[in-house]
Parts: C-alpha cells; structure tokens; sequence
C-alpha cells in the first residue's frame, strides 16, 4: 500500500467505517439510558424538575469556590483543554470545510497562527493533567487502564495533527494519513468510554439538577 | 520575465511573499565579504530558489545597472551584466526562442564565461596558422 | 570514462569505435560548439538538475569525456502526452544538443521507420548494446487481458520483459509508467501496472506527473550521463533532486495557507488577490513534484501560478482522491448519506436494545418476590 492509497483509504472508507461506528455507538447508548427509564417518583413534588435541570445544565460549567479552592489544577488544566480542543477541532479552516462537506454548512475560522498556538497550550494542558494524576497518589491509585485510553486517544489528534501541520519527519501524505487515522480512532474509541461524557454531560446534569429540583433543593 | 507580464495577479511585491528576497540580498552581501577576503566566487542560481511573481524582478531593481554590459552569442544570446555593486553580476543565458534559460548571480571580478576558453584558444591558434598558411 | 566510480551503469569502454561510440565533446567539437557554448550549456543544466552552480566544471568534465549511450523507448498503455511534453521541452538548440547526447534508436511515435523496419531497430539496438542501453517507458502495462494493448502483436508485458532484460537502466516516465496513472485509475478495467509493479531486478527511475516536466525528463538523463549512475532517489523511486520537496513547501502562495488567506471561489476576492488555493481542492501538500521552481513552457508559469489547484498528478492514485476540487481535509465518499443510513439503523437498534434492557427489569421487577411477613415467620 502506498502513502497515497493509504490517505485514500483513511479519507474514504476508514472514514466511513469510524462515522459509522460513531453515530451508532451514541444512538445506541443514548437509547439505552432513555429507554431504561426511571422509577416514578412517589413523594411529592417540591419544585419543578424542568427548571432545576436546566439551570444545573449551565450552572455545572462553572466550578463552585470550594471545589475551587480544593482542586485549582485540575479545573484550570481542564478549562484550556476542553476550550484548546474546541478551537482546533472547530474552528481549524480545514477541519470546517470537512464539517461543510458532512453536513452542509460552515462557520468562520480563526486565523491559522491562532489554532496552531491553541494547539500547542492544549497538548501541553492534556501533559499537565496526566503528570498531575500520576504524581498525585489517590489520583494514581483510581486511575485504571480506560482513563489511560482515553487520554491517549484525545492527545494523539493534537499530536499528529501539530505534526502534520508543521510537516515533521514523514512525508507528507503519511502525515496527514496519520493525522485522520488518529481522529477515527478517537471517533471509534469515544462511544464506548468515558468519553461518551461529551454527550452525555447534557442528560446526567439534567437528572442531578432535576432530582433536587424535585426535592425543592439546590443542586 | 517579458512573456509573463501580461498575466499578473495583483499580488504586492513590498509584501515579500516569499521572504527569500532579502536572504538572498545578504547572501549576495556575504559573497561580496568573502570575494574580498579569500577572492572565492560565489554564484546563485536564481532559479533554485520559489520566488513569487515579481520578487525577481525586486532583486534585478534592488541591484540596479552598473559599468558592464556584454553580450554573448553562444548557443543563443546570454548577457552578462555588472550590477550597481561592482563585482556583483547578472549572467542570463537565453535559448533561440529569447527565453530565459537560467539565470545566475555571480559574485566575482569576473565571470567565467566571458573569458575565453582555453580549448577555444588552443582551436583559434591552428585555425589561424591554417590561414595563414593557406594565404602568405 | 575516466572521472567515475568503478560502478558505474553506463560503461561503455566495449563499444567499437563506429556510430554512437564518440565522446560528447568529441560531437560537440565537430559540430562547431565552442567551448564556451559548452559551459553555457553545462550551465544550464546544473540549474535544470537543481544543482549548486559549484558544480558545473564537474558536469563539464563529465560530459566531455561520456559517450552516448544507446536509448530505447517504449510506449504503452498513454496517450503520448509525457512525448508531448518532452519534445516540447525547449526546441531552441541549447536542449535539442540533449538529444545530440543520446541515440534514441527506438521510439514508435518519432521514428521514421514503421512495422517490420521499426521492430528490427529496437532488436538490433538490443543486441548491439545489451546490459547498456537504457530503456525508457511511458503508460502502464494491462495485466487482465495482453489483447488490450499490443505493437506489433507483440503484449505490453512480452515487450517490456524482453526488453528490459539487457537494459542498464529503467526510467519509467508519467504516472502511468510510474504508478499504473490513469489505465489504473478505480476500477481498473484493464487490470493496469506500473513498470515497477513487474520488474524488480533492474534499476528503474521512476519520473511520473502527468505529464511529467519536460527539464525533469532531460534533467534524469543528463544525470545518468553525467554521472553514469542513477540520481539519488526517494521511497517511491522518484529522484531526490526534482521531488524533494512538496508543491506546498515550496509554493510562493505558501504564506497566505499559513495566515489562513483562502480562496472559496474561482472568482472571489481572495482568488483575485492570489490567496491560498486549499479550499478548492489543491492536493500541493501531498504532492512532491518540481512544479514550483522549475514552472511550465520555459519558466513561464506553473498550474497555481495560473489560479487552478494542483492535481498531485505526480503521486500514486492521483485519479482516486474522492475528486480535484475537494479539498484534502474532506471525506472523499459521501459521509452525509453514510451518516443519515446510520442514525436510522442505529435508532432501529436502540430502540430494540432499549425494549429488550426494559423487558429484562420489568420481568426481573416481576419475579422479584416480597419478602412478607409470614416468610419471617417459617
């Protein structure tokens, strides 16, 4: 197989395979969790689910001043690199014009040398977060082998894709190949792990908001 | 080049798209350095380099007309001409067709083409004595 | 030669002293060209060779002490466009003395002899020459059927094999050659290859572009008679010199990809002003070609130069790229209707998963049996 067939194949058929896997794996897991349903709640209502549960939507985005306090690293870290992942992903004029041909329309984007320095604090932020979890002795000790893949499988899209940009090392094609062939990895892993929490944050803010909501009480 | 001129894009030339045009005017400034230390030659060629429309013709301004101006008829014309920098010269060889088929800088106190060649005089030597053996 | 390593491919110190046999500046020096002419041309060729002007006293020497060597070039499976370019290099004298340097005694399109006449030149050149002419090849070569491309009634593949046995050398030329090109293209319907595909003994140099550029045809033949060797080559057999370096990398259009300057139309504004043409589908990240320095019809311009993406025409399976004007970043099938087949499949599915997980609790609910009071009690 050359580098050309392999790019073929990584932008056809492997792309397809892993949107494949993708889009099944969130339908099929939301419908479990939907379909499952809940136990009807017997007491009596306090206060409205509906607004609990929104409100909860938006308030967990931002961290109370205890948690804070206790924990500053890690919400920090994680703030640059769920906003670093967000910028490159969409907001790189190339991955946009991959998301126009997907689904028919686009966006603005930001200047490259801007995503290319996002990239770089986002790499750094996702090397942050595991030296922290594996210097830290109760982090080390909860961390099992899913947390490890899933934090792999989120730097290596940056990685290759800071590699192919910048044109280290491989040629080019093997590069790019590369580059989408890690973001299909991403694609097919994300489903199935901890991951699903880029979907799923939605549904699981909404029960806790909801449940006390119900309750009358403050989530 | 002359046959390109009528297609331009409107790209600045001040925007030095490229960035190699001021690299290679240092470069040139160093062959100057080392032509007066060690008398070594240095000679670009101007086609090795990804240059956008315009930026040749930025360097040819840049480095302007001199003292010398000499043509060539070898295989097609080629001009050799000394810049406003003496002993930084423009060699252009031309094909039948009047188009441009390499074009070097040369940093030297002359360049090598216009001297003559050795073989050639060797060839003009008995050439000459033929004649005049032929006519005494 | 006097000048080169003891392995050198083009050794002709056997050839008798008829015909082909005289040294280059021996030819030169009966037709005229001085010696001054002489270093004009070998001046031009170490920029074509993309070559340090260092070394033109090299080349010079080189060449006058080289014979010509014997050239058989063979056409199959093309459409004679790499001849096109090739033949329109530069008509002017200073690149027609090339082909003063080489005996090109076989060549089907160019030749005056046809038939019978044309196929006892190339045996002929075959036998005279054999393990030192240099075999040229454009097109691919069909593998499902030999009827499908013959000369003679001989197959592409009988005439290759036969040939390239006593070659010194093999420079395939264009894509087709190179990497099975067009013929090759998805799905293939000739079952299409390339030169490499079949001949693995021999030293091939792969040139492919469609066409490839007319100075990197002259530029592989002048180095293997400069040099006598074959030029230092990359992990798909193309020459360092001229595919080195991406059509990207070396682009003058380059700084306006990374400010994110784009085109998004033939006709717009960016378009106008000369912006990055990645949107519209150029492939010069991917491609490794020569385009971008050594640019078309003598220097004039080059396919980005002339607001039009590169095609990669240089890179295997450039035919099958999901199309020339989507861009590298974009699937190359259609993703949306793979996407909508999937969310109707999957829903099917979850729902049936979702029944049947609420099926096993409602009927766990149900064989769940309270404990009562009397059981407390037994």
């Amino acid at each position: 197989m050359t580098e050309i067939e392999f790019l073929n194949w990584v932008r056809g058929p492997g792309f397809q395979i892993a949107v494949v896997i993708f889009i099944a794996g969130i339908i099929i897991r939301f419908a479990e969790i939907l379909l499952l349903g809940r136990k009807t709640n017997l007491a009596e209502a306090k206060g409205s689910e509906m607004s609990g549960g929104l409100r909860t939507i938006v308030t967990r985005s931002f961290p109370d001043r205890g948690t804070f306090q206790r924990s500053t690293f890690t919400i920090v870290a994680g703030y640059i690199f769920h906003i670093g992942l967000f910028v490159t992903i969409f907001l790189f004029a190339p991955h946009i014009l991959m998301f126009k041909d997907v689904i028919g329309f686009s966006w603005p984007s930001l200047p490259t040398p801007v995503v290319d320095a996002v990239a770089v604090v986002t790499i750094i932020a996702l090397l942050a977060v595991l030296a922290h979890r594996m210097s830290n002795t109760v982090l080390k000790f909860l961390t099992n082998t899913e947390d490890l893949l899933v934090w792999l499988v989120t730097i290596l899209p940056l990685i290759t894709g800071y590699i192919a940009f910048h044109r280290i090392g491989m040629t080019a094609p093997s590069l790019l190949a590369i580059h989408i062939l890690s973001v299909e990895l991403l694609l097919v892993i994300l489903p199935f792990t901890k991951l699903m929490h880029a979907f799923t944050f939605v549904l699981s803010r909404w029960y806790n908001g909801a449940i006390s909501g119900y309750r009358g009480v403050e989530s | 080049m002359s046959n390109s001129t009528s297609v331009q894009f409107n790209i600045q030339v001040g925007d030095d798209l490229t960035h190699n045009v001021k690299p290679l005017l240092n470069e040139i400034k160093h062959g100057l350095d080392n032509l007066i230390e060690t008398g070594r030659t240095t000679i670009i060629d101007l086609r090795s380099l990804p240059l956008a429309p315009g930026e040749e013709e930025k360097i040819l301004n840049t480095l302007g007309q001199g003292e010398v101006q000499a043509q060539l008829n070898a295989l097609g014309l080629s001009e050799v001409t000394e810049t406003q920098y003496a002993g930084v010269w423009i060699v252009t060889h031309y094909n039948d067709e009047q188009h441009i088929i390499s074009r070097f800088i040369e940093v030297t106190t002359m360049p090598e083409i216009l001297c003559s060649q050795t073989e050639d005089v060797m060839e003009a030597y008995s050439r000459l004595t033929l004649d005049l053996a032929d006519n005494p | 030669m006097t000048n080169n390593k003891d392995k050198t491919l083009l050794d002709n110190s056997g050839v008798d002293k008829t015909g082909v046999d005289k040294t280059l500046g021996e030819v030169l020096r009966s037709q005229g060209v001085s010696r001054r002419s002489f270093l004009k041309f070998c001046a031009a060729t170490a920029s074509m060779m993309a070559m340090s002007p260092a070394m033109i006293p090299k080349i010079a020497h080189a060449l006058e002490s080289a014979r010509r060597p014997s050239v058989i070039w063979l056409s199959f499976q093309e459409c004679t466009g790499c001849t096109e370019s090739l033949t329109r290099a530069h008509t002017a004298t200073i690149e027609s003395l090339i082909f003063d340097f080489i005996s090109l005694d076989y060549h089907h399109t160019l030749q005056a002899a046809a038939g019978h006449a044309a196929e006892e030149a190339r045996e002929a050149a075959m036998k005279e020459n054999d393990g030192k002419y240099l075999l040229v090849v454009d097109g691919s070569i069909p593998m499902d059927n030999p009827g499908y491309s013959t000369i003679a009634g001989i197959s592409n593949y009988d005439m290759l094999m036969e040939t390239a046995k006593g070659a010194a050398a093999i420079i395939a030329v264009g894509t087709c050659a190179t990497y099975g090109g067009i013929p090759h293209a998805d799905p293939n319907p000739t079952g299409a290859v390339s030169v490499g595909d079949l001949i693995k003994d021999k030293p091939i140099i792969n040139v492919p572009g469609c066409p490839p550029i007319p100075v990197v045809i002259t530029g592989v033949l002048m180095h293997f008679l400069t040099f006598g060797t074959i030029p230092e080559l990359d992990h798909i057999g193309r020459p360092k010199v001229f595919y080195g370096q991406s059509i990207h990398d070396r682009c003058y259009r380059r700084p306006f990809y990374d400010k994110g300057l784009f085109a998004e139309t033939f006709d717009d504004e960016g378009a106008k002003k000369g912006w990055c043409l990645y949107k519209l589908g150029c492939k010069g990240p991917t491609t490794y070609n020569a385009c971008a320095t050594t640019k078309w019809n003598d220097g004039t311009s080059w396919p980005i130069e002339a607001g039009h993406p590169c095609l990669g025409c240089s890179e295997p399976d450039f035919w099958d790229g999901g199309g020339f004007y989507k861009s590298l970043s974009m699937p190359t099938e259609n993703i949306t209707q793979t996407a909508i087949y999937t969310v109707a499949g999957a829903a099917a599915a979850g729902v049936a998963l979702g029944a049947m997980n609420k099926n096993k609790k409602s009927s766990a609910v149900a064989a769940h049996n309270k404990t009562t009071i009397d059981d407390l009690e037994k």
